[in-house]
Formats: C-alpha cells, structure tokens, sequence
C-alpha cells in the first residue's frame, strides 16, 4: 500500500523519513521470498519445488498480512498497545466455533460439505460472534487496561477451555477433523483453504484503504473521534468485521500464535515513530513477511528443522509483551 | 445559539442534571459555573452528542445534536474534553492537524495547514510542533488539545477547564486569546472554569449550574457577589472590585458580615 496518506502531516520530512525504512523492509521481504524459494532446491526438481513452495509462501504472506492488520485495527479500536486478538483469545473463539461445528452435525457431515462453503460460514459466524462481544466489551466508556487484559485472558481460557471439552466429547475419530487446527504450523499450510482465504482476505484491502484515516481519528479515542465528526459506532463495527474475517483467515491457514502480531506490530511502531495507520499497517505487513517467511526459509531449508518457528516467535513475542507490560507501555 | 430544554440525565440511577433549560447565546465567551458533581461536564458532553441525551432536546443554530449527521456537526461544534490522553504516538502538530478532520476527511489542503498554523501560533506551540504528545508537560499537552479544537474552527467551542494544568501565563494568554477570537470572528465559546475570576473577567455570560439544576444564569456583576456564590458553592466568599471587574477572594475566609 502506498503511504499516500502522509501526505496530511505538516511536515513533508516527515513522509520523507517514512520512504526510506519502507524501501527498506521491502528490500528485506523480496529477499526473504527469494530464499524461501530457491533455498536447497536439488536439480533437477525445480519445477516440482517451486509450484510446492509457491503455494505455501502464498499461505505464509497472507497469514503474515492478516495478523499485522487484525492486530494494528485492534490497537487502534481499543486504545492500547498490548493487547493484541490472540492474547484476547479470538483464536480460540475460532476453534471453539470449529469445534462445535463438528460436534453438532458430526464430522462426517462436516467432512461432505464443499470445505468453502464450511469456511465461509465458519468465517461468518466467527465475525459476527467476535463483533457482538468486543464491541459490547469495548465500546462502553473507558475501561481499565488491567482489567481488559485480565478478561482477555479469561475469556482465552474460557473458549480453550469449551474447545477442549467439546473435543473430548466428539468421537476420537472425528476429532481428528479438528485437530489439524488446534497447532500451529507454518510448514504445512492448509492449501484448501488458500483461494478462498484470498479471496476472503482481499475483500478488506478496499475497505482498508478506503477507511484508512477514519482508522487514524479512532486511534484517539471514542470522544475526541465523535467531535471530529467520526461515525464512531460504524468503523468500529467495520474493524471488529475484518479482525474477525482476518483472525479467521490466519487461525484456518496455520493454527493459533498468540504473540507474533504483538511483535510485528510493535517492530512497526519503532521503526515508524508517529506514522498514520497506513504506513505503518504497510511496514508491519513487511516485517511479518521477513519474520514468517525468512524465518521459515531458514528454518526448513539451513537448519532442517520442521515446525518448530511458532514457537521461537511465539517466545520472543512473549518476551516483548512482558517487556511492555512491565514498561506500564502508554495506553 | 445553543438551546438547551428540559434536560435531565442519570449515570447508574443517579440524577446528574434535572430538567435544565438555557439558552447559550451566540458569540462571546459563556461560562460555566458550580461546585464539583454540578452536571458541568455532563451538559458539555451532551451538547456535543459525546453522550446520548437521556431526556429532553438540544439544538445548535436550529440543528437538533441526536438528528443531525455527525460529521455536519463536527465542522459547526467542537468540543475539548477534561481529561485528554491518547494512545496513538503523535507529535504536536499532527494532533493540531487532526482539528482538521471533519473539513478535509483525510486529504488536508494548503488551507487546512494555514488553520494548524494559526492554531498552533495562537497556543503558542510553534517551538513544540514537531514533539511527541508524551514528551510534553501537562500544561504544553493542554494547549496542544485546545489547539486542535482550535483547528477545526468551528462556530461553537465547547472547553471543559481549558486551563488545567496551565501556569499563570498561559492561563492568562488563553483566556485573552479566546475572548479576541470571541470578539473578531465572532466565534461562541463554552467554558467550565473552576476559577471563579477567570469567569468574573472574560466571560460574556455566567451560567451557575448547582446539583444538576440551572441555580442562576447573569452578567458576571449579577453572579459573581457575595450572596450568590454563598448560595452556589456555599462558602462565604468575599469580593472586590479589580480594574472594573468582580473579583471574589475565595482562598481566604472573609470578614464575617455585620449584619446591618
């Protein structure tokens, strides 16, 4: 996405500041994408290596661009920085959704339904679920940090926890449906589910760009944005939609990652002091790209290490959110 | 002109302001008055539709505040609020130019920065513009959010305590700086000051607001006297006369009274 939108900062320097760290990331993302694809590739097997990785890096990219986005739209719905969706626990809202699905109509039934049309109106129903609780949890006046991050985590522990008892009552072999999704895994991508996770992700590129300074004024909070004239109820029905639809998306591709949005996003923060939503939502797309993918790249293909990358940034994303809390970050 | 009827409010069952009916005059300065937990800051939020009216109407220039489009009242109404923070990271002048919003939408033109200019010339900000909102003093932040309400130069300013936090200067500086904006442009503004000779010098109008009730509504001689701050704030308050305005010594206990 173009940074067009500095443009509105008084200071053109400013937009000049911001190109440079963006080439930059960019640089750094192709770079990446490169070595994912022609890393260890043995002759000879081009043609098979590059149509295989070429999906999964499709995967990877776009759990990379959903989970800055869901997670840079929260932060600026909610007013703070550290909580993020996952550490509210909309991952495992989408499991727990799964998972009662399968319960309900048995995973034979679940298995013959056209796994897009499952999606799509798993995906639905997780947005109208996710939209119904958070705005009711957040559009009341102002809360306390400590207490949001506190029913985040129950209610994170609370759909886990219903997941899992779900799970325990479904047949041991249907639960074999839904235990694909329960990890997460950024060496087996769920291909199925890519076109439509395209599709699905690329309906909120518009709605993005076409929001993109609305999502500046409710960054300031839900008073300051009324008297600035923002149709306040209405963006924030619109950005708790999209975190739904984009937690949905990435939950489906590769399973749960509580803390990677919270890093990426935050990286984004630093190397872009001050920016506007789009600029920033650009660079932290950027450096989830470079962490996913080259980190995957390097993982697989120099270490020869299998799905062991969510939990590396997994950790250090848990590190930096103890780092910010025990920093009392500005809320 | 703002007019205000039969407005009641309650938060959690407790009854904030009681059926109050006024009329804020258009142009000058009008300020508020009343002892804490009067239903000050609860009237400004409403006026500016940043909370639901419960009961009763309010109308800008004829403009109902819970019918009209919101974004059409933001370029007729802006509001500062008392207690402002945000999360973002924003430097001074980016928070100016969101005064800007409900003109431009997003697509700020050569006019929009010649308003957050002026804004920040007016606040004095000029030094300040490029630094971050958490590496200001309490008082510098204030004036920055001031500016920005500044920015989107509307008809009608509504100002919860502008002067919080604000050193002896500035204080002065704003309240001069608003009357001249009052005078040359014709510009209304609304004020909740806690010092009472704040209003007694600047303001137009004084509106004295007591347990959600309108208590009195006058020049600044017809409420800033003895008896009629007793009656609002209950305290015995002595005042003078300075430069040809009331001036009420409230941090020392008068004199008692002969009664005569």
């Amino acid at each position: 996405m173009p940074s067009d939108s500095t443009a509105s900062l008084p200071f053109p320097s400013q937009r000049a500041m911001q190109v440079k760290p963006l080439v930059i990331l960019a640089v750094l993302a192709l770079v990446a994408v490169a070595l994912f694809l022609t890393l260890g590739v043995p002759a000879g097997a081009w043609e098979f290596a590059l149509s295989f990785r070429a999906g999964k890096l499709a995967g990877l990219i776009l759990v990379a661009f959903a989970i800055a986005t869901s997670t840079q739209l929260f932060h600026a719905a909610t007013r703070n920085q550290i909580l993020t969706p996952s550490i509210m626990g909309f991952d495992a809202l989408y499991l727990m959704i799964q998972t009662s699905l399968v319960f309900g109509m048995g995973a034979m039934a679940t298995l013959d339904i056209d796994p897009m049309v499952k999606f799509a109106s798993e995906v639905l129903v997780m947005m109208g679920f996710s939209t119904a609780l958070f705005l009711w949890l957040f559009t009341a006046r102002s809360r306390d940090l400590h207490l949001l991050v506190l029913v985040g985590i129950i209610f994170g522990t609370l759909f886990r926890s219903l997941s899992n008892f779900i799970s325990r009552m479904i047949d041991p072999n249907e639960f074999v449906v839904v235990q694909g999704a329960m990890f997460a895994r950024f060496n087996a991508v769920n291909i199925d589910l890519l076109w439509i996770s395209i599709g699905l992700t690329a309906l909120t590129l518009p709605v993005l760009w076409h929001m993109r300074h609305q999502f500046d004024v409710l960054a300031l909070g839900r008073e300051t944005a009324i008297g600035l004239g923002l149709r306040y109820r209405r963006v924030m029905f619109a950005a708790f939609g999209m975190i739904g639809l984009l937690v949905s998306v990435s939950t489906a591709l590769v399973g749960p990652v509580t803390f990677f949005g919270l890093l990426v996003v935050h990286l984004a923060y630093r190397i872009l002091p001050g920016a506007r939503f789009a600029p920033t939502l650009l660079a932290s797309s950027l450096i989830a790209i470079i962490t996913l993918v080259g980190g995957q790249a390097i993982y697989e293909h120099v270490l020869g290490l299998q799905g062991t990358l969510s939990v590396v940034i997994d950790a250090l994303g848990g590190i930096t959110f103890l780092y910010l809390l025990l920093k009392g970050v500005r809320r | 002109m703002i007019e205000i009827s039969h407005v009641s409010h309650q938060i959690a069952g407790a009854s904030i302001l009681n059926d109050v009916s006024l009329t804020i005059p258009r142009g000058g300065i009008t300020a508020l008055i009343g002892p804490n937990g009067a239903g000050k800051s609860t009237l400004l939020s409403l006026i500016a539709r940043l909370t639901p009216l419960q009961g009763g109407q309010i109308t800008v220039d004829g403009a109902d505040v819970t019918t009209t489009p919101t974004d059409a009242l933001a370029r007729r109404l802006s509001i500062l609020r008392q207690d402002n923070s945000v999360a973002a990271r924003l430097t001074v002048a980016d928070l100016v130019g969101f005064g800007r919003y409900p003109h431009h939408k997003g697509r700020p033109s050569p006019e929009d920065h010649a308003y957050v200019e002026q804004a920040l010339e007016m606040m004095g900000l000029h030094p300040l513009s490029g630094r971050f909102l958490d590496e200001l003093s309490g008082g510098q932040r204030q004036r920055a959010f001031v500016a920005m309400v500044l920015a989107q130069d509307t008809d009608y300013v509504l100002l919860d305590e502008p002067l919080n936090n604000l050193d002896m200067k500035h204080a002065r500086q704003m309240m001069e700086r608003l009357k001249e904006a009052a005078r040359v442009s014709g510009k209304s503004f609304v004020i909740v000051v806690h010092d009472i000779n704040f209003a007694a010098a600047y303001a137009d109008l004084i509106v004295a607001l007591k347990d959600g009730r309108l208590h009195s509504l006058g020049t600044p001689e017809e409420i800033v006297n003895r008896p009629c701050l007793r009656d609002v704030f209950e305290l015995d308050i002595a005042v003078e006369t300075v430069g040809g305005h009331p001036f009420a010594l409230h941090q020392i206990a008068p004199e008692p009274l002969v009664e005569s």
